[in-house]
Formats: C-alpha cells, sequence, structure tokens
C-alpha cells in the first residue's frame, strides 16, 4: 500500500519534471511526428479490427435484447451511445496500452540499459525535453485520434451488421441515432475523455521506461505495469470523468 | 525501415484521418447534421405535450423534417406552446397541416408528427399549426377506456 | 614517447575527494592530477572506481567532500546550466558506444551537431563525414547501428564523441570485448586522435598490456584512492606488491583471491546446522 503510494508520488514528480523542462523548437515537431507515426499510425490495424467487431457485436446484442420490449428501433441509437461515451474512449485506451504503450515503455527502458539516456545527458542533450516530450505529446493526439476511428469503424460495424445481416433501412438507423446523439453532452465528452485517456496512458509509459531497472528483466516488468497501471487508472478516471460530466 | 520523411507523412495521413473521421461522426452521427442552418419556424399549441422536450425530432411519413426548438406554457390559456424549427428543403407544407404528439415504439422518445393538408397555401415563418392531437397519456386512455368516456378533447 | 606541449598546467585536477555511493565508501581521500594534452590510463581491479572517477569528471556525480577541478572550473559546484556548457567540451565514448538505435549513423553524429550549433546542414553533412572518414566508416553514413559489429559501433560513438571537437575525451573501457584487430584499430585512433587535436584523453581500462602502448600516464586506482601513478614502463618495474600483482596479473595478493569468508574446515563443519 504504502509503496503504491510512493510509486505514485514518483510517477507525478516525474511528470512535473517532464512538464516543467519541455520546450518547443523545429527539432521537437519533426520528433513528435515521427512518435505519433510509431503510437498511432502503427497502432491503426488493432484499433481498426477491434473497433469493427464491436460495433458488429454491439449491435448483435443490443438488437437481441431490444426486440424484446419491441424498441429494436433504439439499437442505432445505443450503439453509438455507448461507443461515443464509454466504449470508445476506454477501448482504444486500453488497447494503446497494449501496443503502443508497452513498447514505448520497452524502448525508453532498454534505452536506459544501453545507457543511451546517460549519452544524451553527456551530450548536454535533455532526454526529458528530447526522448519523453515527444512521446508524451504524441500520446495525447494519438489516442484521440485513435478512438475518434474506432468508433468510425464501431459504426460502420453496426451499420453492416444491421443493413446487411439483419435488412434494416440503413437511412432510420442511422437517423434515429442522429435524433437522439447530442453533439456536446454525448459526442464531445467522449472526445474530451479520450484527450484525457491518452495523456494518461502516454504519461504511464514514458514513466515506467523511464524507470526501470536497466536490466532485460527490469524492461520485461515495466512493460507489464505499463499494461496494468493503465488499464486500471484509465477505468478508474472513466469513473471520475464520467461522475463530473453527467 | 522507413526514411524519416515516409514516416512524418504517414503521420500526417494518419492525422488526417482522424480529423476526417471527427468531422464526419461529429457532423452525421449527431444532431448537429439533423437541421442544415437554414430553416423557419412554426409553432403549435397542445392541451398535453406528455414527455416531449426540446431537440426532439419533426418528423412527416417517417421522415425527420425538423426539431423542437422549445416549449413553453401560454399565460393566458395555459396551454403548451411547441416551437418548432423545420428546414427549408421542406417549405411548402400546407397551411392546414396537422401536428400530433407521437411515442416511437413503447420506449421511444416523443416527437412530433406532422400530417399534410390539402391546402395549396403553404406554411409561412411563425405561422401556427392549427390541428393538434395531445401526448396520448397512459392514465388518461386508460380511465378513458374505463369510463367510456368519449370527451377527451 | 612523443610529448604533447601544453604539459605545465595540469588538464584535471582531483583534491582530497570522498564519495559515499548507497552506504559504501567508494573513493575516499582520493588526489590526482591529469596532466593536459596526453592520455592517461585509469587502472585498477573491477569495483576500484574507475567509472566513478570518469562521472566526476563528467559531472553525473558529486563528490561528498574534494573538488573537481578540469581546466580550471570547479565541475561539482556548476549549476545544471552550466553543466550542460561544460558538457559541450567533453567528449564521452561509453562502454558499449550507447548509439542510438533509431537513428542512422549519420544522424547519430550528427545530433550534437544540430542540438548545440547553428551550422546550416550542407557543413553539418561536411563534418559529420570527416568524423565518419577519421574513424573509417564514410562508408557506412546510411546504416543503422544494429547492422554494423560491436567494434564499428565503438568507432562511431567516438565519432560522435569528437563532433564537437571537445578539448578533453573520455573512453570507458573501449577495448572491452573487442577482438585483436578491432582493439588495434581503436588503440591507433586514440592515439591518433589525441596528437592530431592536441586534446587531453582519459582512457579507463584493464588492459594492462595495451595501456603500456597507449598511455603516457598510468595511474592505478585501489581501496578508494591511487596507489600509484607512473608512466606504465615504470609502473612495470614497481615493487609496490599490488601494483606488481595487477601489472603482472597475478591471482592472489594484496587483492584477495577469495572473497571475505570464515575459515574453510569451520565453515564445511558448520554447514549443515546454517543453511537447514
Amino acid at each position: 500500500m504504502l509503496s503504491g503510494l510512493r510509486e505514485v508520488g514518483r510517477a507525478v514528480l516525474f511528470l512535473g519534471q517532464a512538464i516543467s523542462r519541455m520546450r518547443l523548437n523545429k527539432n521537437q515537431v519533426g520528433e513528435t511526428l515521427r512518435q505519433i507515426y510509431y503510437a498511432g499510425a502503427r497502432s491503426l490495424v488493432i484499433i481498426v479490427t477491434c473497433g469493427f467487431f464491436v460495433g458488429l457485436v454491439l449491435t448483435l446484442q443490443t438488437y437481441d435484447t431490444l426486440t424484446r420490449f419491441g424498441a429494436a428501433d433504439a439499437a442505432s441509437t445505443v450503439l453509438a451511445l455507448s461507443l461515443f461515451r464509454e466504449l470508445g474512449p476506454v477501448l482504444t485506451a486500453i488497447l494503446f496500452a497494449g501496443r503502443a504503450g508497452t513498447s514505448i515503455t520497452a524502448e525508453i527502458g532498454l534505452m536506459r540499459a544501453t545507457e543511451q539516456l546517460d549519452a544524451l545527458d553527456l551530450m548536454a542533450i535533455d532526454p526529458m525535453e528530447r526522448i519523453v516530450q515527444p512521446r508524451l505529446i504524441a500520446g495525447l493526439i494519438a489516442v484521440p485520434a485513435l478512438a475518434v476511428i474506432f468508433n468510425m469503424m464501431a459504426l460502420l460495424g453496426g451499420v453492416f451488421f444491421a443493413v446487411f445481416v439483419m435488412g434494416n433501412d440503413p437511412v432510420s438507423f442511422w437517423g434515429n441515432m442522429q435524433n437522439s446523439v447530442e453533439f456536446g453532452r454525448d459526442f464531445l465528452h467522449g472526445v474530451g475523455k479520450s484527450i484525457g485517456f491518452g495523456f494518461l496512458a502516454a504519461w504511464l509509459a514514458v514513466y515506467f521506461g523511464w524507470s526501470a531497472k536497466a536490466t532485460g528483466e527490469g524492461v520485461a516488468l515495466a512493460t507489464t505495469q505499463t499494461v496494468i497501471a493503465t488499464a486500471i487508472s484509465v477505468l478508474i478516471l472513466d469513473f471520475v470523468l464520467s461522475a463530473f460530466m453527467l | 525501415m522507413k526514411s524519416s520523411n515516409q514516416i512524418e507523412l504517414t503521420a500526417g495521413i494518419f492525422l488526417a484521418l482522424a480529423i476526417a473521421a471527427l468531422v464526419f461522426l461529429a457532423l452525421q452521427a449527431t444532431d448537429r447534421g439533423v437541421v442544415s442552418s437554414g430553416g423557419y419556424q412554426i409553432s403549435a399549441t397542445f392541451t398535453n405535450i406528455g414527455g416531449l422536450k426540446p431537440k426532439a425530432s419533426v418528423s412527416m411519413g417517417g421522415v425527420t423534417i425538423g426539431t423542437v426548438e422549445r416549449i413553453e406554457l401560454d399565460p393566458q390559456t395555459f396551454e403548451a406552446r411547441v416551437y418548432m424549427t423545420i428546414s427549408d428543403a421542406y417549405s411548402d407544407l400546407p397551411e392546414d397541416t396537422s401536428a400530433s404528439i407521437l411515442t416511437a415504439g413503447i420506449l421511444g422518445d416523443q416527437y412530433v408528427g406532422l400530417e399534410p393538408g390539402g391546402s395549396p397555401v403553404p406554411l409561412q415563418d411563425g405561422d401556427q399549426v392549427l390541428l393538434t392531437n395531445s401526448a396520448m397519456v397512459l392514465e388518461q386512455m386508460i380511465s378513458k377506456y374505463l369510463l367510456g368516456g368519449d370527451s377527451q378533447e | 614517447m612523443t610529448q604533447n606541449a601544453r604539459t605545465d598546467q595540469p588538464a584535471i585536477e582531483f583534491e582530497d575527494i570522498k564519495l559515499i555511493l548507497g552506504g559504501r565508501t567508494i573513493l575516499d581521500g582520493l588526489n590526482l592530477s591529469i596532466p593536459s594534452g596526453q592520455v592517461t590510463a585509469l587502472m585498477g581491479p573491477s569495483g576500484a572506481g574507475k567509472t566513478t572517477l570518469l562521472r566526476l569528471i563528467t559531472g553525473q556525480l558529486k563528490p561528498d567532500q574534494g573538488r573537481v577541478v578540469v581546466n580550471g572550473t570547479v565541475v561539482n559546484e556548476l549549476s545544471p546550466k552550466e553543466l550542460n556548457q561544460y558538457r559541450k567540451n567533453v567528449g564521452v565514448l561509453l562502454q558499449n558506444g550507447a548509439l542510438f538505435t533509431d537513428l542512422t549513423v549519420f544522424d547519430n553524429i550528427a545530433l550534437p551537431l544540430r542540438e548545440h550549433t547553428q551550422l546550416d546542414e550542407s557543413l553539418i553533412r561536411r563534418v559529420v563525414l570527416l568524423k565518419l572518414h577519421t574513424v573509417g566508416l564514410r562508408g557506412a553514413a546510411q546504416l543503422y547501428p544494429r547492422e554494423l559489429s560491436g567494434g564499428m559501433n565503438r568507432r562511431i560513438a567516438m565519432a560522435r564523441a569528437m563532433a564537437l571537437d571537445p578539448g578533453l575525451m573520455l573512453y570507458d573501457e573501449p577495448f572491452a570485448g573487442l577482438d585483436p584487430i578491432s582493439m588495434g584499430i581503436s588503440l591507433r585512433l586514440i592515439r591518433q586522435v589525441n596528437e592530431a587535436l592536441g586534446m587531453t584523453s582519459i582512457v579507463v581500462t584493464h588492459d594492462v598490456h595495451e595501456v603500456s602502448k597507449l598511455a603516457h600516464l598510468a595511474c592505478i586506482i585501489a581501496h578508494g584512492h591511487i596507489i600509484a601513478a607512473a608512466p606504465p614502463a615504470e609502473l612495470a618495474q614497481s615493487q609496490e606488491p599490488l601494483v606488481r600483482q595487477f601489472m603482472q596479473g597475478l591471482p592472489d595478493g594484496p587483492v584477495a583471491f577469495h572473497y571475505p569468508a570464515p575459515d574453510l574446515s569451520d565453515d564445511l563443519l558448520n554447514s549443515g546446522e546454517q543453511h537447514a
């Protein structure tokens, strides 16, 4: 318990340092873009496939349940609301932790193990600025971007199931959803959440990599911790944000 | 291994894709997209609107053509007055169109259903729909059925 | 041995250094002055604190007592900002090169130039290619470090350390794990660079044989301080038992073969009860 609290304290101190040492220059923009490629674009496959199938199964389940109450029309609304408000941001953040978070942690851990961080320090280049900052910003941008793509794919999956499997009218399916999904209260809140989750996921990934023991074992442990810590804290933050936003 | 130019290009494409998805979802999958900025306003009074809320849809023949803008109680007649915005695409609804408050399924939302009349004169901005049917309230329906009465309105 | 010009003023001075790390006293009352413009070798048994001395010079560690003076600057009193300024004049070759694995050889060497100079890209290109040419790897500029051997990686790291033409070069175990050919190349390079650029070089190693070919001055660290500092040829003749043990590689002597333990016969007789 106490060591857990100490870990949280260290992570916060680390974040404070990273933010206080942030600096913007031309080199950083290129590096941040590179990290967006590694963290974001390379996670597209998992996000697109998972999104599509989540949409499929969600529509299947809600159809089955709602027809019992004669409210099958609401299926598209249920799909869109649960995606925008909860599933999109949360699942994307957890998938991101598994795909990109772990690789960020392992990369930074290995940099420590192979003295690359020391080498930067010795060349009078701040590793916080050069290594940590671009990855933090990239995570902050990549996760909301992935969440939007996830939602898009899930809706596509939903439409696919409703229209091609169940033979629904695509216009009424889409129209019902349009009418009941509020732009501000549902859509924007979801986007806001995923920005928060992106920040959290990137922060934890970078922190565990940074504080990893400089051995193979230490790096392996750190990647595991990244996934566990991100999954737990995303769900906690999700509850807190939902409570504030509703 | 890709060259750094390719990597930056892919990252750019990825971001553009995400922004496109964002814009599409924001405009097409939420209530933002129902009524394009243009539209004209009509109103209707009901003795009882049941659970109708602002932003509910206004439809004719099952097609959504507008939204409920606001609802207020007339201080003189104590009737509910519902203001609706109808898309400009449907600018020649007959003057004697009737409005009723309906429910989509048992659990669905309440919405305003418009029924076209036969008048050649179209409804103008600010006009009032005169023929209205109030919401069906379950309790009233039951009591009506039990008492066999037919003087509901 | 050729002597370089600026030998009057010492480049680095350790004054009565005491350093405690994790409750263990690593250095205690260490005094040493390293001459300017020469190659100095730091030798000693593993764990004696050779790498620690390098870390004191780079400012990564601060002594608990005493001063580290490099060319007139007291390193352990620098602010972080001044330290960064100071480090631009110090080139360090870390044990395994520590090249950035996600950058090409060219970008690795260009990195310090891009960070710290206002040179335009065409000039940076020229400097990088010249540095690579010095270490004989100009042809590998567009490759990634993992595509090259360990010895080549270390030469690239050397080129990177020299990128800003520092006045002081530190080499941490530059010969560890190299085959004889690579070792010969590294040896010649260190010598060449030192003579051509007139920089002060410090080499941490325990390779006694190589030191005699390379260094002007050899220092042996043990028990937290310098036990001998002399030209390698003199050290080889030394009668001091520890120096002799080290220079000749004797298995037992002042540095004991056995880790401190109770008497063997006692230990064997009691073993059953103690470990039960």
